[in-house]
């Protein structure tokens, strides 16, 4: 899209700086209605601009304040949010944060709060994002759904722009700051009896290119109408990078120690052991250039790039300070905010990619199915890690080397460690987002013997 | 909340709005979880703020803040005005409302017990109890139990002169416990899964559940199931226990009749519907004996989706769905309605917070009782499968092909309940499986179910939602896929 002039007015963002987050910071400290405090401050402002039909009919923005106190007494801690920021308010939180923190049995397990931390910087901010108005989007959004109506399709979707900023601190004398931007576009071109989907979200705005998401959806409307319905069976998937994300996005929270600890991970007994293909390799790693969020965990404590998978095998897991302590190892900066029971997770996963394009991968398959985008994916058997779900917004039959046609929408129940067994090929690593998984960067893979077990009546 | 209102629609006014409607909401929750003997999540959390919602230059705008002074809102509706005259760059026609009268209100749900002056010690207790039962069986890997209180104070007002005052207060709670032996997860849920039962009620709620009582159980039966036989694949006759038939009533009934969806608004996200406009009092839904409505009325009982009014200001309804197996209603906002050419809105917008822009969600989408006692139900049912408590979910984006697995089943063979089966599961067509039911459960049996969770939109909303059902048989239907090797 075009940048956003920098003549209009900027976004309500700036209406909470950086510092009327510390004083409100400070002010909570001071109180001390606890042996320790911690607390954590988010400002956002959000607007989005939604279409379908060819017409804008949903339009918002935000702007929104959340203060959370957590105050630990004696052994226990608790937690309390506010969004006012007045004294009487925020004297409240603090007192209710204590006053709940009292009533409870002692956490032997509790660890004293976190001081000073050093911090690696993640540049994530866009002034070109903070600057979009209703207007920029209002304009890109009438220009794809012109094209649609050219094309006699219809277009649905979402183009998206915001800012965030949070901070952490304690009175150990932790201090962390983080801020970014996030501009999302998706589009759905819906035909009669077809549809095509594209989305694309960036810290920075001038990244996200509609009319080139809309031509993509657009192709894929046009070239899978009037869909055949194939016999449900084992076939030979590509799955699109925005498929693998939502299916291999149901791993996450397996490499949590607590996960492993509870006996709910896939991979209790299997650490160590291959589980996957030798060309699966997985990191945590939110300092990867097409990553986003802070460098440091609910706790303050900074995150390490960890090694999930080795070629295949199951190599480290993350913790959080207290879940280390329990397991006899050293915390990894995945923890999640106290007080909570699920203790830690990897949130920027980045798996190892290939050099074989989608076309190559087209181009070497027999017969077999090109998937764009799956919908509705439930865990099944958790420790098979069997999901079930749909194909939606382009399926397409591969015969002979070329996409033959678009086909109906087909259930799948598949065992994600059994397919990541199955990768014949694999795409370059791109950022991807779907619907179903928070973003990763996640390669398009061919995967064989993908199991569908039905198919829809579209 | 009367200034803030005031402000919010005299500067939508005066800045070109021809409509605007004002919720100032303050929401506050309490979360308890334990795991393991030990408190896992311990929160309250508050929240207050304003949306404004606007038709102007024929087009739709919203803003929201939390800022409330009368700068702070009255910057919000301004911005609420300009976003509506961008949205007007890319308008095909002007926005047309069903007409609507104005009411001056107050509303609020009856309850008992204020859950937030329960002791928090007292609560935490309880649930450790029921903990401390659970992991007395051997096996058991985990025990987990939550409790979850909300109250919503919230202000409406439009221009069109409503001024409505409602106050809601939630409760829910629930255990589980998981058992993890030789390559295999099992897990029991009492009363249901998704943090159990949720209604709008008081702490009377939780008291009436006895989870300590049910803990025991539940934790064994999370056990057996690891011995428990496979249940079996192929063409099977089902009964469903009435939470999982609330939760069947939700995907495949309750998000295809939203009208939203059915006009192409939630085409990117949420889907679309099978239920085309020219299937309404044309579509034989399900068989005779199925009756479906939506009902937020308080007469309908304390559901998830009962109110006064939705948040557009319209009164509680009761709509009905399927009539003797007919598709005879949406859901429906006061644009939609118009849209459709009916006369009225169905009362079906609702919103998350003060923050998000009310859409239509499902009320009480709930089945009519039938006049079986569930012995004789299971007495005439000489071979099935009895499934009970949601394990997982999934549907097409148009409502038509749904999976479902739940947590236990139990072989029906010769009129009785015989050995335990683990990973029960069915799947189907919409409208072949509403059909084939057979035979439902009387209102003995029927139960206003909570679901607390249901997303649909872009930002996405969570919603609670109710579904009152009870037990019911359906034939014909395939069974076992999920697990099929």
């Amino acid at each position: 899209m075009t940048p956003p002039s920098a003549r209009l007015k900027k976004s309500s963002a700036k209406d909470f700086t950086a510092t009327d987050m510390e004083r409100i910071a400070e002010r909570i400290l001071k109180f001390r209605a606890a042996d320790e405090t911690e607390v954590e401050i988010g400002a956002a402002t959000d607007a989005l601009t939604r279409f379908a039909n060819n017409t804008i009919h949903q339009n918002v923005a935000e702007r929104i304040l959340g203060i959370s106190v957590r105050a630990v007494v004696d052994g226990r801690t608790a937690r309390a949010s506010t969004n006012k920021t007045d004294d009487e308010s925020l004297r409240r939180v603090v007192d209710a944060a204590a006053r709940l923190a009292k009533n409870q049995p002692r956490n032997p397990g509790l660890l004293p709060m976190l001081g000073s931390q050093k911090y690696r910087k993640v540049a994530r901010f866009s002034e070109a994002t903070v600057a979009a108005t209703p207007q920029d989007r209002a304009r890109a959004v009438t220009k794809v759904c012109k094209r649609a109506e050219k094309n006699r399709q219809t277009a649905a979707g979402i183009f998206a722009s915001g800012a965030s900023r949070t901070l952490l601190a304690n009175s150990k004398g932790l201090f962390a700051r983080y801020e970014q931007t996030r501009a999302e576009f998706s589009v759905t071109i819906l035909e009669a009896n077809s549809s095509g989907w594209a989305k694309s979200n960036s810290p920075d705005i001038r990244e996200i290119d509609p009319d080139s998401l809309a031509e993509s959806a657009s192709r894929k409307a046009s070239e899978s109408r009037a869909p055949r319905e194939v016999e449900p069976g084992h076939y030979t998937v590509i799955l699109e990078p925005s498929a693998v994300l939502d299916l291999v996005g149901f791993l996450f929270y397996d490499f949590a120690g607590t996960a492993v600890l509870d006996k709910r991970s896939c991979f209790t007994g299997r650490m160590g052991k291959k589980v996957c293909g030798e060309n699966i390799t997985l990191w945590d790693d939110v300092y990867h250039p097409l990553q986003l969020g802070a460098p440091y965990d609910g706790e303050g404590l900074p995150r390490q790039k960890i090694l999930l998978l080795d070629r295949g095998v199951p190599k480290n897991l993350v913790y959080s300070r207290a879940t280390a302590k329990k397991m006899k190892t050293k915390p990894t900066g995945h923890g999640f905010s106290l007080p909570n029971e699920y203790g830690e997770a990897p949130m920027n996963l980045v798996f190892a990619g290939g050099d074989k394009s989608v076309d190559d991968m087209v181009r070497s398959t027999e017969r077999g199915i090109l998937v764009t985008r799956l919908w509705y994916i439930r865990e099944v058997d958790p420790y098979e890690k069997v999901l079930t779900g749909m194909t939606r917004d382009g399926t397409f039959l591969v015969e002979n080397g070329r996409v033959t046609g678009g086909i109906r929408n087909l259930r799948f129940n598949q065992s994600v460690l059994e397919m990541l067994s199955n990768v014949e090929m694999l795409g370059p690593a791109v950022r991807a987002a779907g619907e179903e998984s928070f973003e990763m960067v996640v390669p398009a893979m061919k995967v064989r013997n993908f199991h569908f077990s039905e198919v829809t009546k579209f | 909340m009367q200034d803030y209102v005031n402000w919010a629609l005299e500067t939508a006014k005066r800045r070109g709005a021809s409509y605007a409607d004002v919720r100032v909401m303050d929401i506050r929750h309490r979360e308890i979880s334990t795991k393991n003997g030990e408190v896992g999540t311990l929160l309250e959390s508050e929240t207050l703020g304003i949306g404004i919602r606007v038709v102007a230059s024929g087009a739709w705008g919203f803003a929201a803040t939390d800022r409330l002074t009368r700068e702070g809102v009255q910057a919000c509706a301004a911005e609420a005005v300009a976003i509506a005259k961008a949205s007007a760059l890319a308008k095909r026609e002007n926005v047309a409302l069903a007409p609507e009268q104005p009411y001056i209100d107050t509303w609020q749900n009856p309850f008992l017990k204020d859950p937030f002056r329960i002791p928090v010690e007292r609560q935490i207790d309880l649930l450790l109890a029921a903990d401390k039962e659970m992991r007395r069986v051997k096996g058991v890997t985990v025990a987990e139990g939550s409790m979850s209180f909300c109250r919503i104070e919230q202000l409406f007002a439009s221009t069109i002169g409503s001024v409505i005052h409602q106050v809601k207060m939630q409760s829910g709670a629930g255990i589980v416990a998981t058992a993890f032996a030789k390559n295999e997860i099992q897990k029991r849920s009492y009363p249901n899964s998704f943090g159990g039962q949720h209604m709008l009620k008081g702490y009377e709620l939780v008291e009436s559940l006895d989870l300590v009582g049910h803990a025991a159980r539940v934790a064994e039966e999370a056990v057996a199931l690891h011995s428990a036989a496979q249940c079996p694949e192929g063409q099977r006759t089902i009964i469903l226990d009435s939470s999982q038939l609330g939760l069947q009533i939700h995907e495949s009934i309750g998000h295809p009749i939203e009208l939203d969806r059915v006009l192409g608004m939630e085409a990117n996200f949420a889907g679309m519907s099978f239920l085309t406009i020219d299937k309404l009092r044309k579509l034989k839904y399900g068989s005779d004996i199925v009756n479906v409505v939506a009902d937020a009325t308080l007469d309908h009982g304390p559901g998830l989706g009962t109110f006064g009014y939705d948040d557009e200001g319209v009164p509680a309804q009761s709509t009905p769905i399927i009539t003797n197996g007919l598709f005879t209603g949406y859901l429906s906002s006061r644009e939609t309605a118009s849209s459709i050419g009916e006369n009225r809105s169905g009362g079906a917008m609702r919103t998350e917070s003060w923050n998000r822009l009310p859409m239509i969600r499902m009320t009480n989408i709930s089945i009519h009782p039938g006049a079986w006692k569930f012995d004789d139900l299971i007495a005439d049912t000489d071979d099935a499968i009895y499934m009970e408590t949601n394990r997982s979910w999934s549907i097409d984006d148009r409502r038509y092909h749904f999976q479902f697995s739940t947590e236990i089943g139990w072989e029906i063979k010769g009129g009785k309940k015989t050995r335990m089966l683990k990973h029960p599961s069915y799947s189907g067509i919409t409208t072949e499986f509403w059909n084939s039911c057979d035979a439902i459960c009387s209102r003995d049996y029927w139960t206003l179910w909570g679901t607390p969770n249901c997303g649909k939109g872009q930002p996405m909303q969570t919603m609670g939602t109710g579904h009152g059902a009870s037990p019911a048989r359906f034939r014909n239907v395939k069974v076992g896929v999920a697990f099929a090797k």
